[in-house]
């Protein structure tokens, strides 16, 4: 029975093999469509009949391992492929699959006529399975196999259209730039290895409490080098660079990989490996900085961006920092449920943008577009509730979510935090509805040859349908204050109860007062309100766009983030290894001496070439003096 | 029939070195124009030697400790050398490799390779019975015999059918490596009079009286050897191989060589013959000298980071692609160097496998360089640029197998990467994780050249028009590289078949050292001896 759910990976790897290798000769767009989203449908629905299964079991034993077989054994080296469903993973099988599903179905309608159509899903569907084996791992090696899957699809989706320049650069960039990441988690692993005999999740995390101190240096050093590694995958600072130029791929992709499910791994993964969190709070503080310095940036500079893409590209980064300060203060349910309802209402402004690129021929500057309301409704519905999703209005599910981590905030970290993130929240209001306001409202300023249009029903219904998971996806997880049942913190409980235990130890858990609740519950809302209202006001009248000056210019830029690591890593690097190592070490040095002795030797050969001279005296007195030196030799060694 | 196959299963290793030895002879008599038929003639031939090495797979037993198929026959006599061969599971997966490769590289020269054909097909056969000898010999002067044997054929395939400097370059190839044989040999010598003395010595009443050259005899004596002995003779043998490998910095001669190399012996190259240097080290230099190998492990470790960070900033900057490729060989075979410097059973079985990956992932790479020359006769990237839209079968391929060297989880590369990196994180041998921790940065690096040069040859606009006609990957192209494919994620997912096969042998070479190392701490009493036998000399 439970064998039955390895039927979850086998679907996305047989779309993937069918479509690889026949996709060229099946000629049918609707076959290959309707069979790559079947393969993803019909695992999401496995993962439901085994949410109602884990359901019907007492909630300890809601832990399944599969064991396959042997991957990698050598020496004490013994790796399996095997898997673990618990509540934990089952949600994000959920998510995966579920919103895959969805934006699988969009692609049909989005990749039409696309040269590469059967191409385009193949890869899809190999995300999916990488996806799959990532949150289902039960070891830390499976999980990076998954980890590196994902990866390697980003990087052929982000160059998907490879006959463009930009493509190529912002694929590869992606790649490099979470090779970085992959350094730490890598090293992590062999950290834990080497300590622990172990790359079994489970037990590396029931071997801590046994033997380790809070803040030991190992558990320390671990805990960073994952989060390295989350960080690239997760695009936070300092490696969140590669995420904006993502937005190069197909739309569809930035939808699924670039917002709602690839980029939440890094959290995820923490998530994980909570109690390693819990057991090394210098760490979690780190995450928590991150977080928040990351959500502030990318916020700032989303709010100066053009490219509706890269709005949304650095909405994504600054969401992912909410997620990470919901890690950094020990609320690890709260993570997940901000990961889920992002995914949500992420993935539905992202399919949104994709409709209105698709009406516009192609068009992604904000500022050449404007009055899109009515020419396209439903397009424009679903993304004003994504909009007022994300700003945290309520009931919508970025605002249960949302609120929680301020919440959170401000009981476990303070004010100052809170007040930090409370502006992040305004900035979040004010660039999305900068962005609705420029699309949708105000005068059109597009080219009179762009005929927009609704987009066809094929992408429309996955709009409607995620819309509406945008609406009521918060409920999963409604505050203590409602009095109402949290569905998710229940569910995830047994995941992290060893986690609760842990930081009961640790610390002091600030028993949360109703009324600062509810207080601080009204303060972001109106907060969220007041930032929409200013921004509709600024943009809806604007009609020319000035060039930005001073700061405006620098955020505009990007803080000039990218120049910089060029600056001081990339060009030095090449510099080193082209004029350092290669033009002198290589060539002068090694192979000059090289070179010189093989010159040297054919020169001595012509000089002792005349000791042979064939005159007997000469070869007497070579004769001798060898001797000489030979019975010294002897005498004095 | 019985007594056939008996006679089979006893002289399967015969077989496979002389069989293509004996059988290319006749490819000398043959008349110019049969060239149709000598191209198949030596494609079955290689096949035939396929056939009869999986036979030996199959049979090979990995759970038996020590050699297996063992033969041996009196050879010189008064030399004391015999014709003695064996294999371990090391051996094993190294001659698998060799007759793997050869047949490959015979038919990517089907159509490339023109000149003189009888002689190139020749040289191809000579040296695969001669890699196999050098991978089953158990003899120090039969190895000997081969190991140099090869280098004659390698010499001329370069300075024969290589390009424009192809003379330049065989001689360094040659120079280089008759260095390290000249060596090798002075070294044979010493080291079977040592052993021989040591005997007679250790074993008073007992011992031999004579010298021999039997491995498995003398890797039972010259551990006795004293420290500094076995430190010189341990780099009389060792510097050969590390040229052979190449280690940094004796690699200057491998992209010379690569790039006037004709595809056929690229792949050769990289494939087989760097793995005589590894395997030597392996088979020679840990088991004989463990003291030396004990001492010098950290500059051997050094030199072997250095070699990976190096060859890959190296190959970032090339504008040769198969120059690229030649020093991300550098980088790669310091990976197997790190790994036997490591010692632990998951480094050393990483090394093992890894020479197989490295044969697969980088002989392929040359393939495929070698295809795009043959379509537009430049290997220079900026040449090239959205070869992806008018070659796409090609891409893709060509796309694999770079994740492969990459080391992507799923495919070959990253099975040897990261066991070597696990074994020498926590090895005892190198003291320190900081080998591994450096070394991983070369994961970074090999991303950087290999997808950048992906993305310069392949991706944008096709903006040459030389480019916009190319002819996608033929049926004989696509024959070469199915195979390397089917491995390439084969070994990816399925490791234990191969990593099987070299457990028990591995484990042996580390208790001998083990051993040694016990040896050397009780070394004091036998000092005392030492110096006694020494005065009486």
């Amino acid at each position: 029975m439970d064998k039955f759910f390895i039927f979850v990976l086998i679907f996305p790897l047989l779309g993937f093999i069918i479509n690889l290798l026949f996709g060229k000769r099946i000629k049918s767009e609707k076959f290959i469509g309707i069979f790559s989203s079947a393969v993803v449908l019909i695992p999401f629905l496995i993962a439901v009949y085994f949410l109602i299964y884990l359901f019907s079991l007492e909630p300890q034993s809601r832990f399944i391992t599969l064991n396959l077989l042997s991957w990698i054994a050598a020496g004490f080296f013994n790796i399996q492929f095997s898997f673990l469903i618990d509540p934990l993973s089952l949600c994000m099988v959920l998510v995966v699959t579920g919103v895959g599903f969805l934006i699988h179905w969009y692609s049909i309608g989005y990749m039409h006529n696309d040269s590469m159509f059967s191409r385009f899903f193949a890869y899809m569907n190999l995300f999916i399975l990488s996806m799959l084996i990532l949150v289902l791992a039960d070891n830390f090696l499976l999980l990076f196999l998954g980890w590196e899957g994902v990866g390697l699809c980003s990087y052929l989706l982000i160059g998907f259209w490879y006959e463009k320049k930009f493509t190529g650069d912002a694929a590869k960039k992606a790649f490099i730039v979470n090779r970085i990441g992959d350094f730490g988690f890598m090293i992590a692993m062999f950290l834990i290895f080497l300590n622990f005999g172990t790359l079994n999740i489970s037990q590396f995390l029931a071997a801590i409490p046994v033997s380790f101190e809070f803040n030991s240096g190992l558990l320390v050093a671990v805990s960073l080098l994952l989060f390295l590694g989350a960080t690239g995958k997760s695009a936070q600072i300092p490696l969140f660079v590669w995420l904006p130029d993502a937005m190069a791929g197909p739309t569809p992709v930035s939808a699924l990989i670039h917002a709602a499910t690839m980029v939440t791994a890094g959290v995820y993964l923490i998530a994980r490996c909570s109690l390693l969190y819990v057991y090394s709070p210098i760490t979690t503080n780190i995450v928590l900085i991150i977080g928040i310095f990351t959500a502030l940036i990318a916020a700032v500079i989303a709010a100066k961006q053009n490219d509706i893409k890269k709005i949304l590209a650095y909405s994504t980064i600054s969401q992912l920092g909410f997620m990470f300060v919901a890690l950094g203060t020990f609320t690890y349910w709260l993570a997940i449920f901000h990961l889920i309802t992002h995914a949500f209402f992420k993935a539905l402004l992202f399919l949104g943008s994709g409709s209105v690129i698709h009406a516009m021929s192609d068009e992604q500057d904000i500022r050449n577009m404007g009055a899109l309301k009515d020419k396209m409704k439903i397009t424009y519905y679903t993304f004003l509730i994504g909009a007022l999703a994300i700003s945290g209005i309520p009931p919508l599910a970025g605002f249960w979510s949302k609120d929680e981590i301020l919440f959170k905030t401000f009981l476990n970290s303070g004010l100052i935090f809170y007040i930090v993130l409370l502006g992040i929240a305004f900035l979040t209001a004010f660039y999305m509805f900068r962005l609705v306001t420029l699309t949708f409202y105000g005068e059109p300023r597009y080219a009179a040859n762009i005929h927009p249009h609704e987009s066809p029903k094929s992408m429309t219904i996955p709009l409607l349908i995620l819309c509406g998971l945008s609406v009521i996806g918060g409920f999963i997880g409604l505050p203590h204050i409602t009095h109402l049942p949290n569905f998710l913190e229940r569910f995830l409980s047994v995941v992290f109860d060893k986690t609760e235990t842990a930081l009961m130890m640790y610390s002091q858990v600030n028993k949360p007062e109703v009324s600062l609740e509810i207080i601080l519950l009204i303060l972001s809302v109106v907060v969220a309100l007041i930032s929409i209202t200013y921004s509709y006001k600024k943009f809806s009248a604007v009609k020319k766009f000035k060039a930005s000056r001073g700061f405006a210019k620098i955020v505009e830029n990007k803080f000039y983030v990218d120049e910089i690591y060029d600056r001081i890593i990339v060009n030095p690097l090449y510099f080193i290894s082209d004029k350092l190592l290669w033009k002198i070490f290589d060539i002068k040095i090694i192979d000059g001496f090289i070179n010189g002795l093989a010159d040297f030797i054919k020169k001595s050969g012509e000089d002792w070439r005349r000791i042979q001279s064939g005159i007997v005296q000469d070869y007497a007195l070579i004769t001798v003096s060898g001797i000489i030196i030979i019975i010294i030799y002897l005498i004095f060694f | 029939m019985e007594q056939l196959s008996k006679i089979l299963y006893e002289n399967i290793l015969t077989i496979l070195i002389f069989i293509p030895i004996i059988f290319s002879l006749p490819l000398l008599f043959l008349k110019k124009q049969s060239e149709k038929f000598i191209k198949i003639y030596s494609l079955l031939l290689s096949l035939i030697v396929f056939i009869f090495s999986l036979f030996l797979f199959l049979k090979f037993n990995p759970d038996v400790e020590g050699y297996q198929f063992i033969v041996k026959y009196k050879w010189i006599s008064f030399l004391n050398a015999d014709y003695h061969i064996g294999i371990d599971g090391i051996s094993l997966l190294l001659i698998m490799l060799t007759t793997f490769t050869i047949p490959l590289s015979i038919l990517i020269s089907w159509q490339s390779v023109n000149k003189r054909i009888k002689l190139y097909y020749f040289m191809i056969l000579i040296l695969e019975g001669s890699l196999i000898g050098v991978f089953s010999s158990l003899d120090l002067l039969l190895f000997y015999v081969f190991w140099e044997f090869i280098l004659i054929p390698m010499y001329f395939m370069i300075g024969i059918w290589g390009s424009e400097e192809r003379v330049y370059a065989a001689v360094k190839f040659f120079l280089y490596t008759m260095i390290g044989s000249v060596l090798l040999i002075i070294g044979v010598i010493w080291l079977v009079y040592s052993c021989m003395e040591k005997d007679m010595f250790l074993n008073a009443e007992n011992a031999l009286r004579k010298f021999t050259l039997d491995i498995t005899q003398l890797d039972k004596i010259s551990p006795f050897l004293q420290p500094q002995r076995q430190i010189l003779l341990f780099l009389l043998f060792t510097i050969g191989f590390l040229i052979k490998i190449p280690l940094f910095p004796f690699h200057t001669w491998l992209p010379d060589a690569h790039v006037q190399a004709p595809t056929a012996g690229s792949v050769i190259l990289a494939a087989l013959l760097l793995k005589m240097g590894t395997y030597g080290l392996l088979r020679f230099s840990v088991p004989l000298f463990p003291v030396a190998f004990l001492t010098l492990t950290p500059y051997l470790a050094v030199l072997a980071v250095v070699g990976i960070i190096y060859g890959a900033l190296v190959s970032i900057v090339q504008k040769d692609m198969k120059k690229l490729v030649a020093f991300s060989s550098v980088s790669h075979m310091g990976f197997i160097v790190l790994g036997i410097t490591a010692l632990t059973q998951e480094a050393v079985q990483g090394s093992v496998i890894q020479m197989v990956n490295h044969g697969l992932s980088t002989g392929a790479l040359f393939m495929l360089v070698g295809m795009l020359y043959e379509r537009r006769h430049t290997k220079e990237i900026a040449q090239f640029g959205g070869i992806a839209k008018v070659m796409p079968v090609y891409a893709g391929i060509f796309l694999v197998v770079s994740l492969s060297s990459i080391g992507l989880p799923g495919l070959n590369g990253f099975i040897g990467e990261f066991l070597i990196l696990l074994g020498a994180f926590g090895s005892q041998n190198l003291k320190s994780i900081y080998y591994s921790v450096f070394s991983a940065t070369g994961v970074i690096l090999s991303a950087v050249y290999l997808l950048w040069m992906y993305q310069r040859v392949f991706t944008g606009p096709v903006d040459k028009d030389e480019n916009k006609n190319l002819k996608d990957i033929g049926k004989i192209e696509l024959a070469c590289l199915i195979p390397v494919l089917i491995f390439i994620v084969w070994i990816g997912v399925r490791p234990n078949t191969f990593l099987h096969k070299s457990e028990k042998s591995v484990n042996k070479i580390i208790l001998q050292f083990k051993n040694a190392e016990i040896i050397n701490k009780t070394r004091n009493t036998i000092d005392i001896n030492n110096s006694v036998f020494r005065e009486e000399k």
